[in-house]
C-alpha cells in the first residue's frame, strides 16, 4: 500500500441506531448519544439510557480528546488492511472515560504509543455503496503531547 | 444461602470420551461427535438409552470448523428420547452448556445429560479453504460489519488474538508483568504435552523458542495462542443418585461460577486488566465453603495464554496482579508442584478442543488416570475447571466423591 493511501477496511453496516456516529465526521467531529435527561454518555447507541431509560437521547459532540487505555502492535495479516505492523487501541473519550472505543492509532510509529498517551480523533474516510462513512481513528495530540508520559 | 439450594451439588461426571484428536484429520466432524459421544457413555458405564438429557456449546452455529454438529445432529442420530434439551453460545463459556446440564439435572428434568463440544477448525483452516477468520477476511467488497464486530473490524481488529492482547497488555502495564512470565503458560502447557498422548504439539519447547518465535499482536507471539484441530469431547452430568453404581468414581461438582456483572462488553468492561472471569470466578467462591487453597489442580482456559494468568486471579488461586510472579521459573504449576496447571497441556499444545478439554482432564487428574502426565500428589481431592475469556466466562469445582 502506498503511503498516504487509504486502506482497506471492513466497513460498518449503516444501521438506524448507528449511522450518526459512522457519519458524524463529515464535519470532523466526533459524537455519542447522550441523555438529555441526565447527560449520561452511551457506547455503542442504544434506543434508550441505560441510567434512566429516557429515550430522549441526542447524538452530542465531544471534543475528539482521548487517552490510550491499553493496545496492541498488530503483526498479523488477518485480511487486507493497513501496512503491517500496525496499533490497536482501546481509548478513553475525555468527556466520560467509560466510555471507549476500539479504534487505531495513526500518525506515529507502533513504537511510540503507550497507555496514557493523548490522542485525538483524525477521520478516515470512506465511500460505501449506501452512502459514506468516516471512521474515527486517532493520531498523537500535539497540544498535550508528553502527557500521561511512561515513567515506569 | 442452603447447601440444599445449591442444586449442581445433585450432579456429577458419570462419564468422559473423547474421539480422535489431530491438526489435520479431515474426518466427517459429525462422526468424530458421535465417537465422542458414545465414549464418554461407555465411559460411564451406561447404555445410550439411558441419556435423558442432552446439552452443547455453541450449537450449530458459527465460521467453518467452529462446530461439528449441533444438538439436533445428535439427538437424531442416537435417536435420543429427551427430558431436556439445550444449547447456544449466549452463556457462561464453554462449559456454560455443561453447567445448564448440571443444574437440569438437579431440577429433576433429567438424570443422565449427554454434553458435547465438537471442532474441526484444524481442517477448516487447512484444506478445506475457510477464507478468513471473519465474513470479509478475503478483501472482498460489499461485506459489512454488524453485530458487536461492528466496533472492531473496521479497525482491523478482527481475531480475539488482538482484543485478549490490550487485556494483556493493560495488565503488564498495571501489574508490571512480563513476556517472560507469561512464557511458562506456554512451555508448562508444552511439557505436560509430551506426556500426553492425545496432544498436537509434544516436541520440546524452550524460553529461546518462544521469545524468537513471530509476534502475533504484542505482547503476544505464535505460542500464546492455540492450535486450531479437529475433535470431539463428551461429558455424561449425571444426578448423584443415579451414578453410585456406574463404572467410574463419580467426581462430583461442589460449586458453578457463571456471573457476569460488568459489560457483556470487550472493550467497554469496567477493569480491563481483568475480564468476566473475575466476576465468575468470586460467584464460584460464595457457592461453597472449600477454599482457593484446597485446590490440588487447576486446569484454566489458554484460548491465548494471558488468559490462564486472568483466571489465575480470577480464582483466587493467586492475589490480583501477581500471576505473573507465581509462574515464574514454571516450578509453582509443573505436576509436581504447590498448584499443577493444565496438566494435559491446555489448548496451547494439546489442541484447542474449546473449554471441554479442561474439564475432561480435570475429571482424568480426580480419577487419578493421568498416567505419565497424573499429578504428583497422591489421591487429588479437588480439582478446577475454568473456560472462555473475554466477556465469557463459567467455572467448575470438582470433588472426588
Ligand atoms: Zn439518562
Amino acid at each position: 500500500m502506498a503511503e498516504g493511501e487509504v486502506p482497506f477496511r471492513i466497513l460498518p453496516a449503516l444501521s438506524e441506531r448507528s449511522g450518526f456516529f459512522w457519519r458524524s465526521g463529515r464535519d470532523g467531529v466526533l459524537r455519542f448519544l447522550r441523555c438529555t435527561d441526565c447527560g449520561a454518555w452511551l457506547h455503542p447507541p442504544l434506543p434508550l439510557c441505560p441510567v434512566d431509560h429516557s429515550k430522549n437521547l441526542a447524538p452530542t459532540p465531544v471534543s475528539g480528546r482521548a487517552t490510550v487505555h491499553t493496545f496492541s502492535i498488530n503483526h498479523q495479516p488477518w485480511m487486507p488492511g493497513p501496512e503491517l505492523p500496525y496499533t490497536v487501541a482501546i481509548v478513553d473519550i475525555e468527556e466520560d472515560p467509560s466510555v471507549r472505543l476500539t479504534t487505531n492509532i495513526v500518525g506515529c510509529s507502533p513504537d511510540d504509543v503507550y497507555i496514557g498517551m493523548p490522542v485525538r480523533v483524525v477521520f478516515e474516510h470512506h465511500e460505501a455503496d449506501d452512502g459514506e462513512v468516516w471512521l474515527p481513528m486517532f493520531e498523537p495530540d500535539p497540544d498535550r503531547a508528553g502527557d500521561g508520559e511512561r515513567g515506569q | 444461602m442452603n447447601a440444599s439450594d445449591i442444586i449442581e451439588r445433585r450432579a456429577c461426571v458419570s462419564g468422559i470420551g473423547q474421539s480422535e484428536i489431530g491438526r489435520r484429520l479431515d474426518a466427517d466432524p459429525l462422526t468424530l461427535t458421535l465417537d465422542g459421544c458414545l465414549a464418554a457413555i461407555e465411559d460411564a458405564g451406561l447404555r445410550v438409552g439411558d441419556i435423558d438429557g442432552l446439552s452443547t456449546y455453541p450449537g450449530a452455529f458459527g465460521p467453518s470448523g467452529f462446530s461439528g454438529a449441533g444438538a439436533v445432529d445428535v439427538h437424531d442420530a442416537l435417536r435420543l428420547e429427551l427430558g431436556w434439551h439445550d444449547s447456544g453460545i449466549e452463556t457462561s463459556g464453554q462449559l456454560g452448556s455443561v453447567i445448564k446440564a448440571c443444574l437440569a439435572v438437579g431440577a429433576g428434568l433429567a438424570r443422565h445429560v449427554l454434553c458435547f463440544r465438537s471442532v474441526w477448525e484444524g481442517s477448516a483452516q487447512g484444506s478445506k479453504g475457510r477464507a478468513g477468520i471473519m465474513p470479509g477476511g478475503d478483501g472482498k467488497k460489499g461485506v459489512r460489519a454488524s453485530g458487536f464486530t461492528e466496533w472492531t473490524l473496521p479497525f482491523s481488529a478482527p481475531s480475539a488474538a488482538v482484543w485478549i492482547a490490550m487485556f494483556a497488555q493493560r495488565h503488564f502495564h498495571e501489574y508490571g508483568t512480563t513476556r517472560e512470565q507469561l512464557a511458562q503458560i506456554a512451555l508448562n502447557a508444552r511439557k505436560n504435552a509430551a506426556l500426553n498422548p492425545n496432544a498436537i504439539y509434544s516436541e520440546p519447547m524452550s524460553m529461546d523458542d518462544y521469545l524468537s518465535a513471530r509476534l502475533i499482536s504484542t505482547p503476544f507471539c505464535l505460542f500464546d495462542c492455540d492450535v486450531p484441530c479437529d475433535g470431539a469431547t463428551a461429558f455424561v452430568i449425571s444426578h448423584v443418585d443415579a451414578a453410585r453404581d456406574l463404572r467410574q468414581p463419580p467426581v462430583r461438582v461442589e460449586a458453578v461460577g457463571t456471573a457476569l456483572r460488568g459489560r457483556p462488553s470487550w472493550d467497554q468492561f469496567d477493569d480491563l486488566s481483568t475480564m468476566a472471569n473475575r466476576d465468575a470466578g468470586a460467584h464460584l467462591w460464595s457457592r461453597t465453603d472449600l477454599k482457593p487453597s484446597d485446590v490440588d489442580c487447576a486446569q484454566l482456559y489458554d484460548g491465548f495464554s494471558f488468559i490462564t494468568l486472568s483466571w489465575l486471579e480470577a480464582l483466587q488461586l493467586v492475589p490480583i496482579g501477581e500471576s505473573g510472579p507465581f509462574v515464574e521459573g514454571g516450578h509453582r504449576i509443573a505436576r509436581d508442584g504447590e498448584l499443577p496447571l493444565n496438566t494435559h497441556g491446555g489448548q496451547l499444545s494439546a489442541g484447542r478442543l474449546h473449554g471441554y478439554g479442561f474439564l475432561h482432564e480435570a475429571v482424568v487428574q480426580l480419577r487419578g488416570q493421568g498416567g505419565a502426565r497424573q499429578i504428583a500428589k497422591a489421591n487429588p481431592q479437588v480439582a478446577i475447571a475454568a473456560a472462555g475469556g473475554g466477556n465469557t466466562c463459567g467455572c467448575m469445582l470438582l470433588t472426588r466423591d
